[in-house]
């Protein structure tokens, strides 16, 4: 087990990929910090997780919340003496063509996925800075690379991340802190079963692989980024995308 | 705190964030002229002064802290005792 004595944060970690990378890295024996909205779900998760032998701790958080962001961190570091990991992974959908969209569903979306990532990276920063060690993975998206119809806020925020992770790299890189994206393509999640079937044809027309991607087909490239394998690789996003786009 | 007893803790505390001598640290040194400081460094810096002495440093006011004196002038007139 790669990740003994580690600990690890991921946000958005009650479904989908951000519970499938909680399950990943915890795992390869790191303790795992669960945090979400949804507070149901993330007992859930910890539980489950707890039965497969994983140290799960949940977080109920709202990542936008920048005060509550803070204080995760610091009761986390307080308990577990460190923060190794931070994979910044909630992240929400308000589709609507632009000339129809709400502005509350343009600030929504930026708020979760972009601005949610600010709140948890900012936190982390300190107990990594004083560790002189630290792995942030932003999950970025295909569509913050090649856009998508109907989705110009969701694009903005996964565009935004990847901006947002170079410029920290270059920031951090001296202080053993490595940043990164992963970028998944159509991943089969609760949050692209929403898509009408007609939209997940065509996206499959453009799969090279023709077939969508799993949640752990990501999760182990957040695994990888976090491992000590990738001690010099910073500011990148990797693609995960069965080919979608090169 | 006594001035002197406070310049020895910060004294301290700078030699190990910069990794220098705590000989070269005195109240007139530049954090970022004299003892090679960075800009990453002095957010340590300043974190790390917060931290032992239990204060909440405004980014206005950190900026201004260039000299060890200024560090220790502030802390002299924030900090509170433990």
């Amino acid at each position: 087990m790669i990740f003994t004595n580690r600990v690890s944060l991921v946000t958005g970690a009650s479904q989908g990929i951000g519970e499938a990378i909680a399950e990943e890295l915890g795992r390869e024996g790191a303790t795992v910090v669960l945090v979400d909205v949804q507070k149901d779900k993330l007992e859930q998760v910890a539980s489950r997780l707890a039965g497969l032998g994983i140290r799960a701790l949940p977080y109920e958080a709202d990542v936008t919340d920048s005060t509550r962001a803070a204080q995760v961190v610091d009761e986390v570091v307080d308990t577990l003496g460190r923060l190794d990991h931070l994979v910044n992974n909630a992240g929400i959908t308000r589709d609507s063509l632009l000339l129809r969209m709400k502005e509350e569903d343009w600030d929504l979306v930026l708020r979760v996925n972009l601005k949610g990532a600010f709140n948890f990276s900012r936190a982390a920063l300190k107990p990594m800075f004083t560790a002189r060690y630290g792995r942030i993975v932003n999950i970025a998206s295909v569509v913050g690379q090649m856009g998508n119809f109907g989705q110009t806020n969701y694009a903005a925020s996964k565009a935004g991340l990847i901006g947002f992770s170079k410029s920290l790299a270059r920031e951090v890189a001296a202080r053993g802190i490595t940043v990164n994206c992963v970028a998944p393509g159509y991943i089969a999640t609760p949050m692209t079963d929403k898509l009408p079937e007609e939209v997940k044809k065509a996206f499959l027309d453009i799969i090279p692989m023709k077939r969508f991607g799993l949640p752990v087909e990501v999760a182990r490239a957040v695994k990888f980024l976090c491992s000590d394998e990738a001690s010099y690789i910073t500011g990148q996003v990797i693609n995960v995308n069965g080919g979608m786009y090169m | 705190m006594e001035r002197e007893e406070l310049l020895k803790k910060v004294k301290s505390i700078v030699a190990d964030k910069l990794n220098i001598g705590e000989e070269q640290i005195t109240e007139n040194a530049s954090f970022t002229q004299d003892l090679g400081a960075d800009s990453l460094d002095t957010v340590e810096l300043v974190m790390a002064l917060e931290d032992e002495f239990g204060l909440n440093i405004p980014d206005d006011e950190a900026e201004k802290l260039n000299t060890v004196g200024k560090a220790l002038d502030y802390i002299l007139e924030h900090y509170k005792g433990k």
